[in-house]
């Protein structure tokens, strides 16, 4: 789960982080205010869910209040990577001596938590890594112990940083890691930490997502959700256990299994197709978790035919199969469906299918074949 | 021969009488798999498919000398499932519990290799070794004994390949699931050293999948450690970044751990990839007679 990066300042704050304190305006006359209560020049900051908001134009300067409103109103409703910007966050100007980036991640590879830092702030922290890896150092926190202050110190020395800086920057590491840890992110991001001119360090940007697996013990960051910025098919799917990630073709998946589902997707690729959707319905594909799906995937307009691959293991197929028909019993699909159904008792399945007027197969390469046809208006 | 479990296995459930653990003991029994043990805290006296039911990990390793364990726990109390196991000396752990916090794992995974204990898993289907044991949640009837070893980051993707290696006539040595989680506790690069040193296997298929670098790291080992054929396929090769695609692991981040980039790395280790599940048993025939001729 995203959060907007008003809210990683404030969750990082709370964790004795520094930052550059804002509020966030919907209006270009709330901005005004703000500005008007900080004075001297602020920043306008798009608050969306995506990354390469500088780039986009979705960050920028005001010098005054009237500035600050022609700018918010500029910001307020652009386009950011296909997301509407609806709101703004304003802080006070900072005058910045040197940018850093800083930022605590999982090493999937070591299987520990690893916090980078690098001299290159306020820049694109991947395109570093790519083109420049050796401008980042990292250190690896102790499964146990977690990330000692001489790791810090021993990152800030690398990193050139002067001596008498050294212990702010160590401290606000620490609290990075902790944050990090407390709230069990999957990321927490500053980009760019800055020395200002007098000398101080500052966070002048957040970023954090959180590891849906433990919302649970965390109520208040799942109270950070942002609807809006949520398809709201995938918000539905997750209410009912279902995994689903929307995409751009017209070939509606639900599939048993997370790894079938991916390479079921690419089946439809592979005979010339594009998957509408990732959907993995569940192991048991039972009749409501069917009909869910079905509903979830006839609720994109762009989907012309329908694929479901079940592989029936300890679930037989004509469970599946009667399933299926109770599912379509419930929820109207108009688009064609082709079946694939695999496994114990499959053919007795494919029988009960064949009778509901559904066409049935038994292999993944020649259900993706005719799903690919149907949508294309053709009989396979 | 096989890998990891066989007829010496003595199994040990741990929540086996809960919904998931009695269940599938039940199948596991019925495969032929020695269950020696279940333990629910509280449980003991009770009994599930024939098995005795003991409170503590400890008391059912004193009492019945299991020498494997898998966990039907739900997430919250898996990683203390871990814990118990391992410290109670079992040498073999397989957690099939998935929607582990990924933090919780974190700790687990270093004791786990601090105490020379392996962990299968967790968010996996469990191993099985054809006509042998069955320590998973598979349906065990698609499996059929043979030379080709099998290692895996999914669940129904597994039983898709296996069932067509059943049907071209080659049976498996074992087949692993090693889960779809960021954090497992074995990776394919331990599994390959595995087969590589069974001497019943001839072949090995590895199916990967789209999120971090372990296909990359084995491609890796492959290279300098593994001499026998590899088949692999990686799924996702149509995944957008920056999505999860159901597996918490199965995430493209920064613009690593693409599909294209696994491929590529697999081919350049001399790895037959296929470009479908469907396409792996040719593939796996024609890498073994390559070795033979």
């Amino acid at each position: 789960m995203n959060v907007h990066e008003y809210q990683a300042a404030l969750l990082m704050s709370r964790h004795g982080i520094p930052v550059n304190t804002g509020e966030v305006a919907g209006t270009p006359g709330q901005a005004e205010a703000v500005a008007q209560r900080f004075g001297g020049t602020v920043a306008i900051k798009a608050q969306v869910h995506t990354g390469g908001r500088g780039k986009a134009g979705g960050i920028k300067l005001a010098h005054n209040p009237a500035e600050a409103r022609a700018v918010a109103e500029q910001i307020l409703g652009m386009d950011i990577r296909g997301r509407t910007v609806r709101k703004v966050l304003v802080v006070p100007g900072v005058a910045i001596a040197k940018e850093f980036y800083l930022g605590v991640v999982l090493d999937r590879s070591k299987r520990r938590v690893s916090a980078m830092a690098s001299a290159e702030g306020g820049v694109d922290i991947e395109d570093v890594a790519r083109e420049r890896p050796e401008k980042i150092v990292r250190a690896i926190a102790d499964p146990y112990l977690g990330f000692q202050a001489y790791q810090a110190r021993a990152m800030a020395f690398e990193l050139g940083i002067a001596a008498d800086k050294v212990a702010g920057f160590a401290s606000i590491a620490q609290s990075l890691y902790e944050t990090y840890v407390r709230e069990d992110a999957t990321l927490a991001e500053i980009n760019p930490l800055i020395l200002t001119e007098a000398g101080d360090w500052l966070a002048l940007d957040a970023k954090m997502s959180f590891d849906d697996n433990a919302l649970a013990r965390h109520p208040g960051i799942e109270d950070l959700r942002d609807l809006d910025e949520e398809n709201p098919t995938e918000l539905e799917a997750r209410r009912a256990g279902i995994s689903f990630v929307k995409l751009d073709g017209d070939i509606g998946c639900i599939v048993n299994g997370a790894g079938l589902a991916m390479a079921t997707m690419d089946a439809v690729k592979l005979q010339g197709g594009k998957p509408a959707n990732f959907l993995d319905v569940g192991g048991g594909a039972n009749a409501d978790q069917v009909a869910k799906a079905f509903s979830l995937v006839t609720a994109d307009p762009n989907v012309r035919a329908i694929l479901i691959n079940i592989f029936g293991g300890i679930t037989r197929g004509d469970q599946v199969a009667l399933g299926i028909r109770e599912a379509l019993g419930k929820v109207a699909v108009t688009a064609p469906i082709v079946v694939r159904l695999s496994g114990t008792n499959a053919e007795i399945g494919r029988e009960l299918l064949a009778e509901a007027g559904l066409r049935a197969v038994d292999t993944m390469d020649e259900a993706a074949r005719q799903v690919v046809a149907a949508s294309r208006g053709r009989e396979a | 021969m096989s890998i990891l479990v066989d007829k010496q296995t003595r199994l040990l459930v741990q929540g086996i009488t809960g919904r998931e653990g009695s269940f599938h003991t039940a199948q596991m029994v019925e495969y032929g798999t020695s269950v020696v043990a279940g333990v629910t805290p509280g449980g003991l006296g009770k009994s599930v498919a024939g098995v005795p039911v003991f409170n503590t990990v400890a008391d059912a390793v004193a009492a019945t000398g299991a020498n494997a364990s898998i966990i039907y726990v739900p997430a919250r109390f898996a990683p203390d499932a871990i814990y118990e196991a391992v410290a109670a000396g079992i040498p073999l752990v397989v957690c099939i519990t998935e929607a582990i916090p990924i933090l919780d794992m974190v700790p687990v995974y270093d004791y786990v290799k601090s105490h020379g204990a392996r962990l299968i898993g967790p968010n996996c289907p469990g191993l099985i070794t054809p006509g042998e044991a069955k320590v998973g949640i598979m349906p065990g009837f698609i499996h059929q004994p043979g030379p080709v070893g099998l290692v895996s980051r999914s669940g129904t993707l597994t039983y898709e390949v296996v069932d067509a290696l059943t049907r071209a006539g080659l049976g498996q040595t074992t087949a692993v699931g090693i889960g779809g989680d960021p954090i497992i506790g074995t990776s394919f690069v331990d599994v390959l050293a595995l087969f590589e040193a069974d001497p019943a296997t001839e072949a090995i298929v590895m199916i990967g999948e789209i999120g971090g670098s372990d296909e990359e790291d084995a491609a890796r080992f492959i290279v300098e450690n593994v001499s026998k054929p590899v088949v692999g396929f990686i799924a996702g090769q149509t995944a957008p970044p920056g999505k999860r695609m159901g597996h918490a692991g199965a995430i493209i981040s920064g613009g690593t751990g693409t599909a294209a980039e696994k491929i590529a790395a697999l081919g350049a280790a001399g790895v037959s990839v296929a470009d479908r599940p469907s396409a792996v048993p040719d593939l796996v025939k024609s890498a073994m007679a390559g070795v033979r001729s």
